[in-house]
C-alpha cells in the first residue's frame, strides 16, 4: 500500500482554503504606512531617517549591527511623519516609522538587480534585500543560508505544506510566480552549492503539485513530493522527518542534520530580487474569515494598516470577534486594527462570535488527546499543571523548552484547557528562572 | 551444643566492638564542630523560609546570626519574640534594639472601572502569562492587572485581590518581598510599617498618557513634592516617590494631591487605605 509521507502525531483540521482559485489583488498605496524596527527574530533596527525627512521606495530605513538581524526598507515614496514606538505581541515597545505616503512610488536610486558571481556575494544581496522567513517565523534568509563551515549541507527543502487552515498565500504564489520560484531555486543551488532539492507539498494542492512538477521535470536535482495533508506537516522539524527521515534533535537547527527549509515565497522573492533588485517591501496576504466581506488574496505594502487592508476587502460582515494575524493555529489575536501588515504576515482573519468564540474552559478528564496529538511527543497536560503552580523541576522534567508551539494538544483539548498558552507560561518561568540564576552568579563573582 | 551458641554471638559481639570503636575513634578525629546554638536559634525561628532577612532561608539566618555575620533583629515574620529569644541563646542585650517592621504596598489604585482595558482576555488566570500577550489587557502598561500572582506567592495569605487590584492586608503581611519577586508589572513595594503614605501608581509617563488610560493615576504636577517639608517626596519620571526614610507622617502631600493618588493606609490592620479613591 502506498503511504504518504508524514510524521507521527498531530491533528486533522478543517482547510477551509476558500480563497485558492481566487487571483491576488495589488492594494493601492496608503495614505500613511507604520513601519516597526523588528520585522524579523534577531535584533531589532535602528531608525536610520529623521522626522520630515524624505523617503523613497526601497530606500533602507533601519539597520542593525547584529549579526542575526534583517534590513528594513521603506514601502512608499513620501516624508517621514513621525518615529514613534508600537506595542508588539511579547510586550515589548518596537521603535517604528510612520511615512506620510506621497502616492508617487519614486524608487530610490540604490534599488537595481545586485551583481552575484559567487557565494559572498549572494549572501549579501539576500541580506540587502531584507529577506526573512516569510513563512510565518521570521528568520532572516541570509543567516540560514550562510551555515557553519563544519556544517555540511546536502539538501535544500522548499516548504510549500501550507497546514494551516484558510491560508493560501504560498498556494497563489506557486500558481502565479511560478517561474520566480525555479530561479530563486536555481540561484540558491548554485551559490550554497546543494545539488539535491525537496520541494514538500500537501496533498490538497493537486494543481499546485502538478504544476510544479512540470517545471521540475527538466530539471536535475528537484524532487517534488506530495505530503499527507496533517497539521502541522509545515513545521521545519516535521516537514525535514517527512521528506528526509531525520529528526532534527532537540534544541538544534535544521543546519545541523544537513538541511536548509526555506518557504516557497522566500524562494519566489530571491528569484525576482536578482532580476529587479526590488528588496522585500511587499507581500501577499489571505483575508479571509466568517467577518469578512469579501475574502481575497491582497498583495499589500509593507506598513499598511489592517484596517486598510480589511477595507479593501469590502469591510466587515458582521462585528469581528476576533482578528488573528497569521494562521488560526498559531496566529496571534489583534486588539487594534492600527497594526500593520509585516513581513512574514501571511494571513488576515476576521471571525465573528459564533466562528471566534471557544466555549469556557472545563476540568481536564484526564483522556490523553493531547499526548496523541503532539507532534514532539511531549505531555502537555503535564506541562500544564506544572506550570499553573510553577513546579520548577517537573517543568524541566517534561520538556517544556521543546515545544514548538503548534496549537495541536489546545485544538484537540475536549476540555478546551488553553494549554499553549501555560506552555508558553513555561517557558518564560524557566527563562526567568534562569536569567535569575545568572544574576546571582554574577553577583557572588563580585563578592568574592 | 552450648559452643555452637556461643562461638557466634563471640564473633559477632567482638565484631560489633571493633566496628563502634572504629565509629567513635573516627567521628572523634573527623568530627565537624557545629555550633550548638545555631541549631537553638534555628528552632525559634518561624520556619517560614520566606528570605525577609536577606538569607537562604531560617537556616542560613540562623547560621549568620550564630556566626556575628548578621543583626539579630532582621527576622520581620517572628518580630520582637523571636528577636529576645535569638539575644537570650546568644547573650546578647536586646533592650536597644527592635525590629523593623515592614509591609507591602500595592502602588496601584486602579480598580475596577477606572483604568480602560485593552482587550478581552481569555486564558489562563495568571498575570504573568496575560502580560505576554501585548503586555497585558490593561491599557495603563505600569498598573495591576489583578490576576493574583502575588496572591499566590504570599507565604501568609496576606494578598486579595478585590475589584481587580491586589491588597495586601497588613496584619498579616510581614514584609518578606516573595509578591515583588513575581510581579511583572513591579508595582508592589516594601515599607516600614508605620509610614503610612503611599503614592498608589507607578506610571512614569507625562501626565496626558496617564489621564488616557486611567481616571486615578498620577499626573506628576509636582504639588505633593512642593508642598513635603521634609524633602521626602521626589519625581521619577511624571510619577511621585516617597522616601520612607525621610517621611514624616505629617499628610500634607494626600492633602494636595488633585487625583487623590496618594492614600493613607492605618498602622497593622487589615483596613484598606483610609481615603478611597473616589
Amino acid at each position: 500500500m502506498f503511504v504518504k509521507k508524514s510524521f507521527s502525531g498531530g491533528v486533522e483540521v478543517p482547510h477551509f482554503k476558500n480563497t485558492e482559485n481566487i487571483q491576488t489583488e495589488k492594494i493601492g498605496v496608503p495614505d500613511e504606512v507604520i513601519i516597526p524596527m523588528q520585522q524579523h527574530s534577531g535584533a531589532p533596527c535602528k531608525p536610520t531617517v529623521k522626522e520630515g525627512e524624505p523617503v523613497k521606495v526601497g530606500q533602507v530605513i533601519g539597520i542593525s549591527e547584529s549579526f542575526i538581524s534583517a534590513p528594513i526598507h521603506s514601502s512608499v515614496s513620501g516624508t517621514v511623519a513621525d518615529i514613534s514606538s508600537m506595542i508588539f505581541p511579547d510586550g515589548r515597545y518596537v521603535a517604528t516609522v510612520v511615512i506620510k505616503a506621497d502616492g508617487k512610488q519614486d524608487i530610490h536610486e540604490d534599488v537595481k538587480p545586485p551583481i552575484c558571481t559567487n557565494k559572498e556575494e549572494f549572501i549579501e544581496a539576500v541580506k540587502n534585500s531584507g529577506l526573512v522567513g516569510l513563512g510565518g517565523a521570521g528568520f532572516p534568509a541570509h543567516v540560514k543560508l550562510n551555515p557553519p563551515k563544519d556544517k555540511n549541507i546536502d539538501t535544500l527543502i522548499i516548504n510549500a505544506a501550507e497546514c494551516e487552515p484558510f491560508i493560501t498565500s504560498d498556494y497563489r504564489e506557486i500558481m502565479e510566480n511560478s517561474a520566480d520560484i525555479m530561479d530563486g531555486i536555481d540561484a540558491v543551488t548554485k551559490f550554497i552549492g546543494v545539488s539535491n532539492v525537496i520541494i514538500g507539498i500537501e496533498d490538497n494542492k493537486p494543481e499546485a503539485i502538478s504544476l510544479l512538477k512540470k517545471l521540475a521535470a527538466g530539471k536535475k536535482g528537484i524532487d517534488v513530493k506530495a505530503l499527507r495533508t496533517r497539521y502541522p506537516q509545515g513545521a521545519e522539524k516535521m516537514l525535514i522527518y517527512a521528506l528526509t527521515g531525520r529528526k532534527v534533535p532537540p534544541g538544534k537547527l535544521p543546519m545541523d542534520v544537513g538541511v536548509i527549509v526555506m518557504n516557497i515565497t522566500s524562494v519566489g522573492f530571491v528569484g525576482r530580487y536578482l532580476k529587479d533588485g526590488m528588496p522585500l517591501i511587499k507581500k501577499r496576504v489571505t483575508v479571509d474569515g466568517s467577518a469578512v466581506n469579501r475574502p481575497s488574496n491582497v498583495e499589500a505594502l509593507i506598513g499598511t494598516k489592517l484596517s486598510d487592508v480589511f477595507d479593501f476587502c469590502g469591510g466587515f460582515k458582521t462585528e469581528p470577534f476576533k482578528i488573528i494575524m497569521g494562521g488560526p493555529m498559531m496566529g496571534i489575536a489583534q486588539y487594534t486594527l492600527d497594526a500593520p501588515v509585516m513581513k512574514y504576515t501571511n494571513a488576515l482573519l476576521a471571525f465573528d462570535k459564533t466562528f471566534g468564540n471557544v466555549p469556557p474552559e472545563t476540568a481536564c478528564i484526564r483522556c490523553g488527546r493531547c499526548y496523541r496529538a503532539c507532534p514532539v511527543n511531549l505531555m502537555p497536560l503535564h506541562i500544564n499543571r506544572a506550570a499553573l503552580v510553577e513546579d520548577m523541576d517537573a517543568l524541566h522534567k517534561y520538556h517544556t523548552m521543546d515545544c514548538i508551539e503548534c496549537g495541536c494538544c489546545a485544538y484537540s483539548c475536549p476540555a478546551r484547557i488553553p494549554l499553549v498558552q501555560s506552555i508558553r507560561l513555561g517557558k518564560t518561568l524557566i527563562k526567568k528562572a534562569q536569567a535569575k540564576a545568572k544574576k546571582d552568579e554574577s553577583q557572588k563573582d563580585v563578592k568574592s | 551444643m552450648l559452643q555452637e551458641i556461643l562461638i557466634p554471638v563471640a564473633i559477632l559481639g567482638g565484631l560489633g566492638l571493633f566496628f563502634g570503636l572504629c565509629l567513635s575513634y573516627a567521628s572523634k578525629k573527623f568530627g565537624v564542630k557545629v555550633d550548638e546554638r545555631i541549631g537553638k536559634v534555628r528552632d525559634v525561628l518561624p520556619g517560614a523560609n520566606c528570605g525577609a532577612c536577606g538569607f537562604t532561608g531560617c537556616d542560613g539566618y540562623a547560621e549568620a546570626v550564630v556566626s556575628g555575620n548578621a543583626d539579630i533583629n532582621k527576622c520581620t515574620v517572628g518580630g520582637r519574640d523571636v528577636m529576645v529569644s535569638i539575644g537570650e541563646i546568644l547573650g546578647k542585650d536586646t533592650s536597644t534594639s527592635s525590629v523593623e517592621c515592614k509591609v507591602g504596598r500595592v502602588m496601584c489604585g486602579a480598580d475596577n472601572g477606572k483604568t480602560r482595558t485593552k482587550y478581552d482576555y481569555s486564558g489562563i488566570k495568571d498575570c504573568t502569562a496575560a502580560t505576554a500577550l501585548y503586555g497585558g489587557p490593561t491599557a495603563c502598561m505600569y498598573g495591576c492587572i489583578g490576576m493574583g500572582d502575588c496572591a499566590k506567592a504570599c507565604p501568609f495569605g496576606a494578598i486579595v485581590v478585590e475589584r481587580g487590584v491586589a491588597r495586601v492586608l497588613a496584619a498579616k503581611c510581614k514584609g518578606c518581598g516573595k509578591c515583588v519577586e513575581v510581579c511583572p508589572r513591579n508595582i508592589i513595594k516594601i515599607v516600614p510599617k508605620e509610614k503610612q503614605y503611599t503614592v498608589r501608581c507607578n506610571n512614569p509617563q507625562r501626565g496626558n498618557f496617564v489621564m488616557k488610560v486611567c481616571k486615578v493615576g498620577c499626573i506628576g504636577c509636582r504639588k505633593c513634592s512642593k508642598v513635603c517639608e521634609a524633602g521626602a517626596i521626589t519625581n521619577d519620571g511624571f510619577v511621585a516617590r516617597i522616601n520612607p526614610e525621610l517621611c514624616t507622617n505629617c499628610g500634607k502631600c494626600m492633602e494636595v494631591c488633585p487625583n487623590h493618588v496618594i492614600n493613607k493606609y492605618p498602622v497593622c490592620s487589615d483596613e484598606g487605605p483610609a481615603a478611597v479613591n473616589e
